[in-house]
């Protein structure tokens, strides 16, 4: 379930009402219109995850980084 | 589906239980083979037809010269890198082609809907010109037929095409050999990409066009140089996937391919990811797989190489003996999975 | 792709595979929830890199399958009304009510379109006034931000002829059924990343307590799911069971406030059905009264009470993890992708399909090996 995907905002249409905020997405180099209304704080750069035209958050490059630590320490304490 | 749930009503061995043609029933996939298998083959039954290939190659004394057919019914009629008149010009082109014959003459005959802009058709004819004399073919022959307004999408295009056979080559699924290479010209996915991009609901930006174009140039340089072709098949509705399943079947041999070594560009497999769709599946208009002898893999991937519309060729699996019509992936983490027909047409989902 | 590729990376794979071996001493059994991480473990082969020791068993996280049929039936009945333009997400098409489905209603006829997001339904209301667009509103807590967001514009624009069909399921009351149930066999839950990026992960720490059950929220790209495995049996192994995040790039303990706004906004807890398993109590979302004017059920009638003709479809069984797809006497012969008795072998995240797609056959270890040299 779920199909969420990750995708990186090139513009945004600031608008009064937050319900109304979206933002030009690009997944790979197509760019669909997609709605903030659920990350308010997203920035232009940020990179955020897509369901159903609708950001659900935005994603965290240091914490997505955390599975590959993990496997660089079991790396060094296997030696 | 069917009307009857009740598995006691139930033929245990159903080959096609719908009342009525469904959309998937064009879509090439297992409905489209069903329907093949169980109304068409079965009432046309002749050697050369049930070659199952993309064309017929017809034997008249000491020349040896293929035929083929083919219906285009695109929606939209003009989509990015191409219309239905190109398609309907590459796509028999391409048949021919893939029957290893030089593409000389197609007919095109054309059912137009009442009310379509006389500037829409003006378009379409202008590009099938470009498009043959591009491929180096002559359209000799055709056929316009009007319907009612509201009784056809547009426009209906037809065309059949005669090509000539100047080697002794032997280029059919029965020809494959376990152990053979499969080779494929170039990245997957942008015909249907674009068209997806321009779909009512679905639609998004991008710069993907569709890959629609004439395939006889290079597969000819192929055969020129000596390379012994075993099996050509042109990728197009159904992908990548149908296309090696089709010949999985029709050769009795297994196929096995890996999904690292299948080239698919950026933008689509971005687009890919958003609706959910597997690029296996999505539709092309300008590619092919090539069977060959493993020995001349190098050799073929060079002269592809040196074609603009091969430059992306590479080698993505083999032939094995295995089970009979069997297609399997290697996954991305290196686990081997089976390649299936879809149902119906791919949906876009987001579950 | 920046935050894909990488996380389908083969060598990384191996790699956590190895630790999850190296660190398994006894038997153990997972549940995925989502539907997502079934179709990426059956379609990536994630089980087959797994120690034998331990078994994953496959949840009922797949909204598609779990709308009840009697919502389906109403769906395609309002779809065959002429002044109706029916919108769906794609994965609804081919799910079998009791008699027919949506594509074989546009065989015949009804205006049945595919969107992508909820929002594009709104838009087609506002271009076609004189039709009524209705909107099939399934999904877990992932999609009701954006449904709520649909009726939200819809209202604040005035759009009257724009509805809903509201079929919405929650996770945490399915969850508790599974662990609650006296044939329980899991021992660990992967729960649904992208659900949790919606709502957090508080409601699965008294889960996690009550039923000593470690809970870890996971992503749905290989890597992540043996993450997550890994995570996992490292609690199990030490006799632990809390709520651990594996999927911390997209997921926050609190989840997203906005979201969560949206959808208190529009929608509020219901009882609600789910296909194969029977009602579980508070495990659906329903339009609020102020905003029922935006309820197709309003607009075109009450759901009449499933007159489901049986079949031999074990769904509820599959869903609950307690039987595997090739366990049904019906799977590959009487129940194909083409002709489905149930909606696990439709859906494309549904157990039954994922297994006949990949795998196919009874025993598909013993399958595919057979043609290895």
């Amino acid at each position: 379930m779920c199909l969420a995907v990750p995708g990186k905002i090139l513009s945004i249409t600031d608008e009064d009402d937050a319900l109304l905020c979206a933002a030009r997405v690009s997944f790979g180099g197509i760019v669909k219109e997609i709605s903030l209304a659920g990350v308010p704080e997203a920035k232009l750069g940020d990179y955020v995850i897509v369901h159903a035209g609708f950001a659900l958050a935005r994603l965290d490059e240091q914490e997505a980084q955390r599975v590959f630590t993990t496997l660089r320490q079991m790396d060094e304490t296997s030696r | 589906m069917t009307d009857d749930n009740d598995p006691a009503l139930v033929c245990p061995a159903p080959i096609n239980q719908h009342a009525q043609i469904l959309l998937a029933h064009g879509g090439g996939g297992k409905l489209m083979q069903q329907l093949l298998d169980s109304v068409f083959l079965p009432a046309f039954a002749n050697p050369l037809l049930n070659a199952r290939h993309d064309g017929a190659v017809i034997e008249l004394g000491t020349t040896r010269l293929a035929f083929t057919t083919d219906s285009y019914v695109v929606q939209p009629l003009f989509f990015p890198g191409g219309d239905i008149g190109s398609l309907a010009v590459n796509g028999t082109v391409n048949d021919l082609a893939m029957c290893g014959a030089r593409p000389l003459f197609l007919s095109a005959g054309f059912i137009i809907e009442e009310g379509l802009p006389m500037e829409t058709l003006q378009r379409v004819v202008t590009s099938m010109r470009h498009a043959a004399h591009a491929a180096g073919v002559t359209i000799v022959t055709g056929d316009t037929k009007v319907v009612d307004k509201g009784k056809g999408d547009g426009l209906f295009i037809n065309t059949a095409g005669i090509g000539i056979i100047e080697h002794s080559l032997r280029i059919a699924p029965d020809a494959i050999q376990p152990g053979d290479a499969i080779l494929l010209s170039g990245d997957i996915g942008r015909h249907g990409i674009a068209i997806m991009a321009m779909r009512e609901g679905l639609d998004f930006e991008s710069t993907i066009e569709s890959d629609c174009a004439a395939l006889a140039a290079p597969v000819l340089e192929l055969i020129h140089a000596g390379i012994d072709i075993h099996c050509l098949r042109d990728l197009t509705r159904g992908g990548l996937a149908a296309a090696l399943i089709e010949i999985a079947e029709a050769a009795h041999l297994q196929i096995d391919i890996e999904e690292s070594l299948i080239p698919v560009v950026q933008e689509v497999q971005g687009a890919c990811e958003l609706l959910g769709l597997d690029p296996l599946h999505v539709a092309n208009e300008g590619r092919f797989v090539a069977f060959i002898p493993a020995a001349q893999v190098n050799q073929a991937l060079n002269i592809l190489h040196r074609h603009p519309l091969g430059q992306e060729a590479c080698l993505i699996g083999h032939v094995q003996h295995g089970i009979a019509g069997r297609v399997t992936l290697q996954s991305r983490i290196g686990v081997q999975r089976i390649v299936d027909r879809l149902s119906g047409e791919q949906l876009p989902r987001i579950c | 792709m920046k935050f894909v590729d990488e996380y389908r990376d083969k060598d990384a794979a191996a790699r956590m595979a190895a630790a999850i071996a190296q660190v398994t001493t006894r038997l153990w059994t997972i549940m995925e929830i989502c539907g997502g991480q079934t179709h990426a473990i059956v379609k990536y082969g994630v089980d087959r890199l797994l120690p034998d020791a331990i078994t994953l068993i496959h949840g009922p996280g797949c909204p598609v399958c779990v709308t009840p049929v009697e919502l389906i039936d109403k769906a395609l009945e309002i779809a065959a009304l002429p002044e109706v333009i029916f919108c769906s997400f794609g994965d609804m098409l081919r799910v079998p009510g009791s008699h027919s489905d949506l594509l074989t209603i546009k065989a015949n006829g009804g205006d049945v379109r595919i969107v992508y997001a909820p929002l594009d339904a709104v838009k087609l209301a506002q271009h076609h006034p004189e039709k009524q667009v209705v909107f099939f509103a399934v999904g877990f807590e992932t999609t009701a931000p954006a449904t709520a967001l649909a009726v939200l514009q819809a209202s604040q624009l005035n759009i009257t002829n724009f509805s809903m069909l509201v079929a919405h399921v929650c996770v945490p009351p399915a969850m508790e059924m599974i662990l609650s149930a006296p044939h329980n066999q899991v021992q660990g839950f992967l729960a649904a990343g992208h659900v949790c990026t919606v709502m957090g992960y508080t409601e699965y720490e008294l889960l996690a307590q009550r039923y000593r059950t470690p809970i870890i929220v996971t992503g749905f790209e290989p890597l992540d799911i043996l993450h997550g495995i890994y995570l996992c049996v490292k609690q199990l192994e030490a006799g632990r069971a809390t709520v651990e995040n594996q999927y911390a790039r997209a997921v926050r303990r609190e989840g997203s406030r906005e979201a969560q706004q949206i959808i208190t906004e529009v929608f509020e807890v219901t009882h609600r059905q789910w296909r194969g398993l029977g009602v579980i109590a508070g495990s659906g979302l329903g339009l609020r009264e102020r905003y029922a004017g935006f309820d197709a059920v309003r607009r075109f009638g009450a759901a009449a009470p499933g007159a489901m003709t049986p079949t031999e479809c074990i769904s509820g069984l599959v869903l609950q993890g307690v039987k595997k797809p090739q366990e049904c006497p019906a799977f590959g012969t009487r129940c194909t992708p083409e002709q489905p008795l149930g909606a696990p072998m439709v859906s494309t995240e549904g157990a039954c399909a994922a297994y006949y797609r990949y795998r196919r056959l009874p025993n598909s270890r013993t399958a595919l090996q057979e043609t290895n040299p």
